[in-house]
């Protein structure tokens, strides 16, 4: 008779919470579910969407690198490796803007009904991580015109693939959090995520940042703070193999950071969750 | 075990902030930077200037529900109802007090919450169900039963956008009626639809509570409540006014002023996607002026003003007059004698009348009960405004007056031969 008991009170920890989230699993992968089926509905040519976005930036941003010859590892084609930095970016900035937008736009099911909170920004990545496998083709495709074979380092590429995930998710859980409250958040979002295209190695590779002794060391500091450098130095150490070497300093700031935003994220997310259905 | 308790309401409060001149919900970043930031050049000054108010929604709202129980929530609008509602499905947090719920809650704030128009019926059914906390097995097995009863079998494979707003409520309730719960909580949900349909759902309602369920029901249609209900908790500004048995706080509702929703004059502001949809209705006694009392012998005038936006085919009108004991004392049908005067509806304005002779009630409380049906209400929205009028019937004229016991204040005729 008690195994459902529930005791609402103001303040208190609610104790179930991770229990909770597992038991609304169900709900977790219907929201999954309904975005990708919506995703591209009354659209003429669906799915593609998922490929044309990225293999245009690839181009854009492989002949911006190649006009300024930005220098890469010897014996990768260029469109390689720009494809295996353009893919995880596009993961990170549809998920992250998406999951920032995701408690706005889901507001008639906060104000209606109970489920931890959490499954509606999950539930959005999962649709951002099947766009992600879709549009990872391409740089399959490439790698077969390229006839570029990777090595046994592939295999460590979900793992990476896991730290990007974390990054979109902790960045935004906060910033979905801090939306409910502050709309100014869905102006900012676009503008981080055009920001970042420019910040992060896409065109360049971070060699060349940690490399050039013209850049003041604390500009490096603050270069590898981005943590979506360690997520694109990782890929392209997985994809591109032995001639792309890994800077430890720096990944490591960026992986440190990514965890910390996404404690950050959870935590904030935590404590904003009861108040959603009041101000959203 | 039929007596024990299953949710345990202690001293419930929540209270919101009313902020005066900021209409939007939610703040700009801005706002608050540019406080803080007058606050640090004045830190003994207020900070801001933005009148703020506290509003308690639910004030000590205290009560126990047994195992089995049905439970009426009533009181006006703004009453903390819905509030209260919202609480116990821990959609908000009280501010303060402490409730504790042994079961599985199911609320029901509203029909086809999460609906998603682009989705086929079909997949919308799937949706709603696990939002409502359904598992997918739960629904896999009942869903015949819900295609059955929504009625929209030949539409299962269409989006829900290009569903009439007919079907798209009886999916939508179809899929609700189908929960499984413990407790179930209800907030007025059974307000849409055609007659015919809410009849269904009430039934279906009825069912689900015989099975030993406990239910939570909010409502503003007091038959539905008096028909579904064993118990019920008057709401009145936020504090819990009266709870006991369905029927002495109900009669504590009607009776009290504060029921101030019904009286001689009905009028309503919105108007919303209806088809058609009563705007105004008045009481008139025989000298023409509004009244909500009339003396046994006088004639009862009714004025009904219906916005017709779009034409509704074979749309006929019902009145019922209803005692405080929810007896039925007339029904009437705008199609009891044809030519049926609803047929020759004009888009707009139209003005209807009845007329309730004298001499007919008896003393006492009466209420009007007035829907709007047609039998192809499928494509169409016609409102059910319900109970709309409460007016009483005074004897001052005669020697026995009130003392009358009869059931009809017809007065015989006395001759001498």
């Amino acid at each position: 008779m008690s195994k459902h008991r529930i005791i609402i009170e103001p303040g208190t920890e609610n104790s179930n919470y991770w229990k909770d989230l597992w038991n609304y699993r169900g709900l977790f992968y219907f929201l999954a579910w309904r975005d990708i089926l919506v995703r591209y509905k009354q659209t003429a040519i669906g799915v593609v969407w998922s490929v044309i976005r990225p293999l245009l930036t690839i181009m854009v941003m492989a002949f911006f690198g190649w006009l300024f010859k930005s220098k890469i590892p010897e014996g990768v084609p260029r469109l390689v490796f720009v494809a295996a930095a353009t893919l995880p970016w596009q993961f990170f900035a549809s998920s992250f803007s998406e999951t920032s937008n995701s408690l706005i736009s889901n507001s008639n099911l906060l104000t209606k009904v109970y489920f931890p909170r959490l499954i509606v920004p999950a539930s959005t990545v999962i649709v951002c991580l099947i766009d992600f496998f879709v549009s990872f083709v391409i740089l399959v495709v490439l790698m077969i015109v390229f006839r570029f074979m990777p090595d046994i380092k592939i295999l460590a590429l979900p793992l990476f693939l896991l730290l990007a995930l974390v990054t979109a998710m902790g960045t935004g859980l906060y910033i979905a959090a801090l939306n409910v409250k502050y709309r100014d958040f869905r102006y900012l979002i676009p503008f981080i995520v055009q920001f970042g295209l420019y910040v992060s190695p896409i065109a360049f590779s971070s060699n060349e940042i940690y490399s050039n002794e013209r850049i003041p060391q604390i500009v490096k500091y603050i270069y590898s703070c981005n943590p979506m450098v360690g997520v694109i130095d990782g890929f392209r150490w997985c994809i591109l193999g032995g001639n792309t070497p890994l800077y430890s300093t720096g990944f490591f700031v960026s992986i440190a950071i990514s965890f910390l935003f996404l404690f950050l994220g959870i935590w904030y997310f935590r404590k904003m969750e009861k108040s959603f259905a009041d101000v959203i | 075990m039929m007596s024990d308790i299953i949710i345990k309401v202690e001293h419930i409060s929540k209270s919101y902030i009313l902020k005066h001149q900021n209409t939007e919900s939610y703040t700009a970043l801005r706002d608050v930077i540019t406080n803080k930031a007058k606050g640090l050049f004045k830190p003994s000054s207020k900070v801001s200037n933005i009148k703020s108010e506290e509003f308690w929604a639910l004030n000590d709202v205290s009560f126990d529900v047994n195992r089995g129980d049905r439970l009426g929530i009533i009181g006006r609008n703004g009453a903390g109802k819905s509030t209260l509602l919202k609480v116990l499905s821990r959609i908000v947090t009280p501010t303060k007090g402490r409730i504790t719920i042994d079961g599985r809650v199911a609320s029901l704030l509203e029909v086809g919450t999460g609906f998603h128009p682009e989705l086929s019926g079909r997949e919308n059914i799937f949706l709603n169900g696990s939002i409502l906390g359904m598992s997918r097995d739960e629904i896999k097995s009942k869903f015949d039963e819900i295609v059955a009863f929504s009625e929209v079998e030949k539409f299962l494979d269409t989006p829900v956008k290009r569903y009439s707003s007919g079907m798209y409520v009886r999916l939508a309730f179809a899929v609700a009626a189908h929960l499984d719960p413990e407790i179930l909580i209800v907030d007025e949900v059974l307000a849409v639809g055609d007659a015919e349909f809410q009849k269904k759902c009430l039934g279906k309602m009825k069912d689900v509570s015989s099975q030993g369920r406990t239910v939570l029901f909010v409502s503003h249609n007091m038959s539905a409540v008096r028909n579904l209900c064993d118990k019920a908790i008057l709401l009145n500004k936020g504090c819990v006014h009266k709870q006991g048995a369905v029927d002495v706080v109900m009669d504590e509702y009607l009776n009290s002023k504060e029921a101030g929703r019904l009286s001689g004059k009905y009028v309503t502001g919105n108007t919303n996607e209806n088809d058609v949809k009563l705007m105004k209705a008045e009481m008139f006694d025989s000298m023409n002026n509004i009244q909500d009392q009339f003396e046994i012998n006088e004639n009862i005038t009714i004025k009904f003003t219906i916005n017709c936006a779009r034409k509704v085919p074979n749309l006929y009108a019902y009145v019922a007059v209803k005692n405080n004991q929810e007896d039925l004392l007339i029904e009437s049908d705008s199609m009891d004698f044809l030519p049926n005067i609803f047929d020759s509806m004009k888009e707009g304005l139209n003005e209807y009348s009845i007329q309730i002779n004298a001499n007919l009630l008896a003393v006492g409380d009466y209420i009007l009960y007035l829907s709007l049906a047609s039998s192809y209400s499928d494509n169409f929205l016609v409102e059910t405004p319900g109970d709309i009028l409460r007016f009483t019937v005074v004897d001052s004229i005669t020697e026995r007056g009130h003392n009358r016991r009869a059931f009809t204040s017809h007065l015989l005729k006395w001759e001498m031969i």
